[in-house]
């Protein structure tokens, strides 16, 4: 069986100007440069890399809220990219997104019933008295009460605003959800019920879900597969037991050596990585990573590594593999 | 097991559901009633709105047709409160049906606006780029020009009269709102919810019409209500300056002009439209600035 969702060096550039009546273009920044991976059915990718590495405009380019500069996004084999606006709009009942702020991303002039309505009433998944049986459903589902429906949102707390927010995009039955940073902002003891509350969901519902998240402990709860993003570029793809056993790209080795082991009397080398994140504008050729790389060498200045497949469906992106 | 008691911690005792869902209202209620000024305001608004209501039943005489020329500029006694002017009518009964048509204009004329800069502000801010920058620089050619002055103008082409007059006024307000609109649709627009709105598959017209707009509603509010104040100001400027509502009608700025001559024999001809025009625009301010204030603390600079 194919992919569900296969991303084909998807590019997102946006032009830097400057002046305000004669618009100068001064740089490119590429915020998602020649990125690819495939999302199977049932499955959780996780996307992660550092802010501003492009794992949320990746997420957005999929379901276009944000359009793709070039590349191809083909949902159950059809192309994404070549729908009109109204067809996006009805494809977006299979493609739905959770948002990493729960304050932010619920209309605070809206009761909890037409929030979690709305997309019901838009996509036609059922009509009249129904309507409202779903919403109770929903909210049950998501460990709320049905009471709650006919409450604003600024009257519950982070949590509960993540549980409205994931309600409603489970509300047209998606098949795909991107989670853009979902549990980022919220308090740790938190973080826990949202993540068991998103895998419970995962398993009852059949989602497949791309989990984007800057914190390699929250992707090890939930992943199956995870990409490494580094400056608008997949450097590293493998499942998740196999990329921590046996994480190739430097990158990711720093990464993985960051995350805090709950032993005290277990010695860890940690490496730590010199230098700052290139600028993303105007970016030199070459491997974006080359001037933190340990492992450095010439072709890395002038060549951009390709991934390459090392087995069992592990990817890598460097010339010293 | 921790979930669900931390669940149950969160969910229980249903806060008191009257006083949460009127919420924004309720709390801008209790703030203008807390505050003397906007009481007051709110007071002379209340006052001005029942008086035009029920005009006829209060009126002592027809505003029109009870006239007596042999008394005319009969100075205020018991039976005319306010004396009679040049055609010898009662003028507490003119200025009271007076209110009916300042009414009528502060309506007209500030929907007129309204509607027209709401959805041009609207559009500007969201769809931005080239559009925006077509709507908003007519909108400066039209602030350009000092706001009695263009509607004089626009009378002047239309032709005198009070239809032409709030028409006028209608245009000259436009572009105030269309301004208030339009910032505030470009800090709404870059909410999260927002993109979630067209996450879920909402359509442009839908997110401004659903999502855009309620959010701008405090600020579309408090420009409204200051604006019918200043509207009916300006409308009794057109009427004085015989651009507006034509003789006979009891209109304030036509019995202003109308007393002009007799500023010194009858004074009270005068002073009666003048402080009626004054308490209305003076009402309509205070309460302009305390909704300001009551729907939106970060509005008072």
């Amino acid at each position: 069986m194919g992919p569900l969702l296969e991303v084909k060096n998807l590019k997102k550039h946006f032009s830097v100007n400057k002046g305000s009546i004669f618009n100068k273009n001064v740089g490119t920044l590429k915020a998602v440069d020649d990125v690819s991976f495939e999302v199977y059915k049932g499955e959780t990718l996780g996307l992660v890399g550092e802010s501003g590495c492009g794992k949320s405009t990746a997420g957005r380019c999929i379901l276009r809220l944000i359009e793709p500069t070039e590349g191809e996004i083909s949902f159950e084999g059809r192309d994404l990219r070549a729908l009109n606006a109204k067809d996006i709009r009805r494809a977006r009942k299979d493609l739905q997104m959770v948002f990493q702020d729960p304050y932010a991303s619920l209309n605070p002039r809206m009761k909890v019933r037409d929030i979690i309505s709305e997309p019901i009433l838009l996509h036609g998944i059922t009509r009249g008295r129904e309507v409202q049986n779903r919403v109770a459903k929903l909210l049950d589902v998501v460990g709320l009460a049905p009471y709650h429906a006919d409450r604003y949102a600024h009257e519950f707390s982070g949590g509960q605003r993540q549980r409205i927010g994931i309600a409603r995009a489970l509300a047209v039955e998606p098949k795909l959800v991107v989670c853009d940073e979902p549990v980022s902002a919220l308090d740790v003891s938190i973080q826990a019920q949202v993540i068991n509350l998103m895998e419970d969901l995962q398993r009852e519902f059949d989602l497949t879900f791309i989990f984007i998240a800057h914190d390699l402990s929250v992707v090890h709860h939930i992943s199956d597969r995870v990409a490494v993003m580094y400056l608008g570029r997949v450097v590293e793809i493998a499942g998740y037991s196999e990329l921590y056993k046996n994480s190739q790209h430097p990158y990711t080795k720093a990464l993985l050596s960051a995350i805090p082991v709950a032993n005290p009397k277990l010695k860890k080398e940690r490496i730590v990585l010199k230098g700052d994140v290139m600028s993303p504008i105007d970016l030199p050729p070459g491997c974006n990573f080359h001037n933190r790389c340990p492992h450095a060498a010439a072709v890395c200045k002038e060549t951009a590594p390709v991934l390459k497949d090392i087995g069992n469906g592990h990817k890598v992106a460097c010339h010293m593999i | 097991m921790s979930e669900t008691v931390l669940n149950l911690n969160d969910t229980q005792q249903p806060r008191n559901e009257t006083r949460e869902s009127k919420g924004l209202w309720a709390d801008a209620f209790n703030r203008i009633v807390r505050s003397k000024s906007s009481l007051i305001g709110l007071i002379i608004v209340a006052i001005f709105l029942l008086v035009a209501l029920v005009a006829p039943v209060i009126a002592p005489y027809d505003p029109i047709n009870d006239s007596d020329l042999v008394k005319r500029l009969e100075e205020p006694s018991g039976q005319h409160i306010m004396g009679r002017d040049s055609q010898g009518r009662d003028i507490f009964s003119r200025l009271i049906y007076g209110s009916r048509i300042s009414v009528q204009i502060g309506v007209i004329s500030v929907s007129f606006a309204l509607i027209l800069g709401v959805s041009l502000g609207a559009a500007a801010g969201y769809y931005g780029r080239w559009l925006d920058g077509i709507i908003m620089r007519a909108m400066d050619i039209l602030l350009a020009f000092p706001s009695v002055l263009l509607a004089i103008a626009i009378t002047a082409v239309l032709g005198p009269e009070l239809r032409n007059a709030m028409i006028a006024i209608g245009v000259v307000y436009t572009p105030h709102f269309a301004r208030i609109v339009r910032s505030t649709v470009l800090s709404v627009k870059a909410a999260e919810y927002i993109e979630a709105a067209r996450s879920i598959g909402c359509s442009d017209l839908r997110i401004i019409m659903r999502h855009v707009l309620p959010n701008c509603i405090a600020p579309i509010i408090v420009q409204t209500t200051l604006s019918v104040g200043t509207a009916i100001l300006d409308a009794a400027a057109l009427s004085f300056l015989g651009l507006g509502a034509q003789p006979p009608t009891p209109e304030w700025g036509a019995m202003l002009s109308d007393g002009r001559s007799y500023i010194q024999k009858a004074p009270h001809v005068m002073i009666f439209p003048g402080m009626a025009i004054m308490f209305v625009v003076l009402g309509f301010n205070l309460l302009g600035d305390g909704l300001r204030d009551a729907l939106d603390p970060r509005l008072k600079q």
